[in-house]
């Protein structure tokens, strides 16, 4: 089962490899990972999308997390309605320009927005959830050649009053 | 404000916390520190001959007392070899404070000469880490070690000095912070009022109820409440490996360790329990052998002050996050307010089932003609020592005869490595609970496998004349090892036998200790007694043991908690 735990850390040196750190030694798989600090700048926000066998080996990787010592708080996004964002940068190669329209098409159906351009390359920027962004990689992969793709990892949010502040 | 410079502000922060003993081994990194150090009468500092052992030292003496542990060593080398020590003591929640060198700031990253990222490589094993990049800092980064290596579920926190930053040439003003505040971390002392309420009910409705009592017990001071509790409701008491001595090893109500090598009635009583109630207590694979098949019939409750310790190999009914000694203060006070109590015909039926798996008498072992038995050495040594000795042990055959034939009367009188096994611990433990108190009578039970890991620190024991005694179990092979081999290795001893032992005795009086072979049964005792008297002198006693002995009972892997082979012949039938 797919998870987003959210995790409200002291902005210090060394508190990114704890983390890290501890998903390595415990055998636990991270599939995306983002942090960076947050309005208040003693603080860093890092979401982390991991799959996990069990709900017990969820509420043990929670528990955890808790322990670091640089960690404040911890919560799991998706139990509840929630927020999930990805950004994804890629680079696709447009030879002629059916491809170039076919691609602007495609584009603006997923609301994404051609932020350079080359006589030969496309680079377009699009966000949303993980899925949108997968369905986006494979209707372009069936239109022209992807050259780089980029994506920012999993950024959620919990919808409403819930907040995870320090 | 007074001002002192870096290094003088690592020793003015130890005495400010009360340290009167460190354990380390000067280097390049750390000169300055230890010039400080020459300066001060308020700190003791012994010098070890290798690192792990100062980090063991130190250990030790935090285990026996219930302080915490000092280290000082230099970067690179000094720190790296310290490792093994700090994972000693994190597996077993053991406080430490290590300092360590770095090179100086502007170097790290460099690879510079003894350069180590000691944070990232003590990372996995420590509670807490901190670098400080500046003289100010230091104060705060100590206070806040002592702070975090004490308190929850304690454990190592590494401190790591660069060079510079240690420099007698620049001074800052100092002040010793009075107390300090984590934001991020607030751990939970007292128990869940509701969940303590909830776990009396079920511990007074249970049939079969046992306490089962770890290492967390000892380290919250637990022991008045765990011996109230239990006499309260006539509860039948098991100790893990680190927990012995928590509970009285002679009272009538202990039935012995329980897991791998526990006794019998100890693991059936845990098997037929119709209420588990652990107290510091982790349900360790020692413990529990295949958890598929763990203790069918019962409901789990479990007092732990690491919520991580809950639930995580065997799942629990009823969990209460807080320090073992406060939860069962609260629960007994609740029990004194209620009058109620459990049902005295059912536990007296749980009694005598319990004492039909006594009668079985699991430890008893043939004794011999031409060889001494290893648990006659253990016995001994209870005789002797009138069972008050300090035993430290190291890791294998003998540890498990010393922790099943030494029946432990107090807490913090049994130190042995539990939770990573690490052979080399018992000499060095053996010194730093003898600084710790210099008066009781202190002895490392050893194996010839295990003593050779850390014997250079019988030069230690010369230098500052700490009189403790080793006790030999010379079977001249690594006998755990070797007792695996005869059983499910079909008596391949694929390198677990030792060619070349030396002369213990010759080695010990090269140190200017006193060694004593025991070769027959009859030596034993003299040698043990004349041991104790000599109060000065460290008595290295080699004993040749019969090398084919096992320990027994043993749990059958992949079964449950009440299958056990019993001896090279027989087993439970299952």
């Amino acid at each position: 089962m797919r998870s987003i735990i959210s995790v409200l850390l002291e902005n210090e040196s060394g508190a990114l490899a704890r983390v890290v750190g501890l998903f390595a030694q415990r055998g636990y798989n991270i599939e995306s990972l983002t942090v960076s600090p947050t309005n208040d700048l003693t603080l860093s926000r890092m979401t982390i999308t991991t799959e996990v066998d069990c709900p017990a080996t969820l509420e043990q990787m929670m528990k955890q997390l808790h322990k670091l010592v640089d960690v404040l708080r911890v919560s799991e996004l998706t139990e509840g309605s929630h927020v999930e964002r990805e950004l994804m940068l890629l680079k696709v190669r447009t030879p002629n320009s059916d491809i170039r329209e076919e691609i602007k098409r495609n584009a603006d159906i997923y609301r994404g927005q051609i932020v350079d351009i080359t006589p030969n390359l496309y680079t377009i920027q699009l966000t949303g959830a993980c899925s949108k962004l997968d369905a986006f990689l494979k209707t372009i992969a069936e239109t022209s050649e992807i050259v780089e793709v980029v994506r920012s990892g999993v950024c959620g949010i919990a919808r409403g009053e819930k907040a995870l502040r320090g | 404000m007074e001002m002192l410079s870096g290094a003088e502000m690592v020793v003015r922060s130890l005495e400010d916390e009360g340290i009167e003993h460190i354990f380390g081994y000067p280097g390049g990194s750390v000169l300055d520190i230890y010039d400080a150090i020459f300066k001060t009468d308020k700190i003791e500092h012994y010098l070890v001959r290798h690192e792990q052992a100062a980090v063991h030292m130190a250990d030790a003496y935090s285990r026996v007392t219930g302080k915490v542990g000092v280290v000082l060593v230099t970067a690179g080398p000094g720190a790296t070899n310290c490792i093994t020590g700090i994972a000693t003591a994190y597996m077993d929640s053991i406080p430490l404070v290590v300092l360590s060198g770095q090179v100086p700031t502007n170097w790290i990253g460099d690879d510079a000469f003894q350069e180590t990222d000691m944070i990232g490589v003590s990372r996995p094993v420590v509670k807490h880490s901190f670098l400080c990049r500046t003289a100010e800092e230091i104060p705060i980064a100590i206070k806040k070690a002592f702070y975090l290596a004490s308190t929850g579920r304690p454990g190592p926190v590494v401190i790591d000095l660069p060079k510079d930053i240690q420099s007698p040439l620049h001074k800052f003003p100092y002040e010793y912070p009075k107390t300090v505040n984590l934001r991020s971390y607030n751990p939970t002392l007292s128990g869940h009022k509701g969940q303590i309420k909830r776990a009396l009910t079920a511990l007074l409705a249970a049939k079969k109820p046992v306490l089962y009592v770890g290492g967390g017990s000892v380290i919250a001071n637990a022991s008045k409440q765990i011996l109230a509790l239990a006499e309260k409701l006539n509860l039948p008491v098991t100790n893990t490996l680190m927990g012995l001595g928590a509970f009285p090893g002679e009272h009538k109500q202990n039935v012995g360790m329980l897991g791998m090598h526990g006794s019998y009635e100890a693991n059936l009583t845990m098997h037929n329990a119709d209420l588990i109630f652990a107290a510091g207590a982790r349900f360790d694979d020692r413990v529990t052998n295949n958890v598929d098949k763990f203790c069918p019939n019962a409901k789990i409750m479990q007092i732990d002050i690491d919520p991580t310790s809950i639930s995580k190999n065997i799942h629990v009914d009823l969990p209460i996050v807080g320090s073992v000694e406060i939860v069962l203060q609260q629960m007994l006070d609740l029990l004194d307010e209620t009058k109620v109590t459990n049902d005295s015909e059912s536990i007296n039926a749980w009694w005598d089932e319990i004492n039909e798996w006594r009668a079985k008498d699991c430890f008893a072992y043939e004794t011999s003609d031409t060889h001494i038995k290893p648990q006659q050495v253990i016995e001994c040594l209870y005789k002797v020592t009138k069972g008050d000795a300090i035993v430290t042990s190291d890791v294998g055959q003998h540890q498990m005869f010393a922790a099943n034939y030494y029946p432990f009367k107090e807490p913090r009188q049994w130190i042995n490595s539990g939770g990573l096994g690490t052979m080399g611990f018992g000499l060095p433990a053996a010194i730093g609970c003898k600084i710790a108190f210099p008066d009781r009578p202190v002895v490392c039970v050893t194996g010839d496998g295990s003593i050779q890991m850390n014997i250079q620190e019988l030069s230690t024991c010369m230098q500052y004349n700490i009189p403790v005694v080793i006790l030999l179990l010379n079977n001249r092979s690594l006998g755990m090892v070797k007792q695996w081999q005869k059983m499910f290795y079909g008596g391949r001893q694929s390198h677990s036998y030792m060619d070349s032992v030396p002369d213990f005795v010759k080695l010990s009086e090269a140190y200017n200790h006193i060694g004593i072979k025991v070769d027959t049964i009859d030596q034993l005792e003299p040698a043990l007694e004349r041991a104790f008297e000599l109060k000065d002198r460290v008595v290295f006693i080699d004993v040749a043991i019969d090398p084919e002995e096992h320990v027994y009972p043993m749990q059958i892997k992949f079964g449950s908690m009440n299958e056990m082979y019993l001896s090279k012949t027989e087993k439970t039938d299952a």
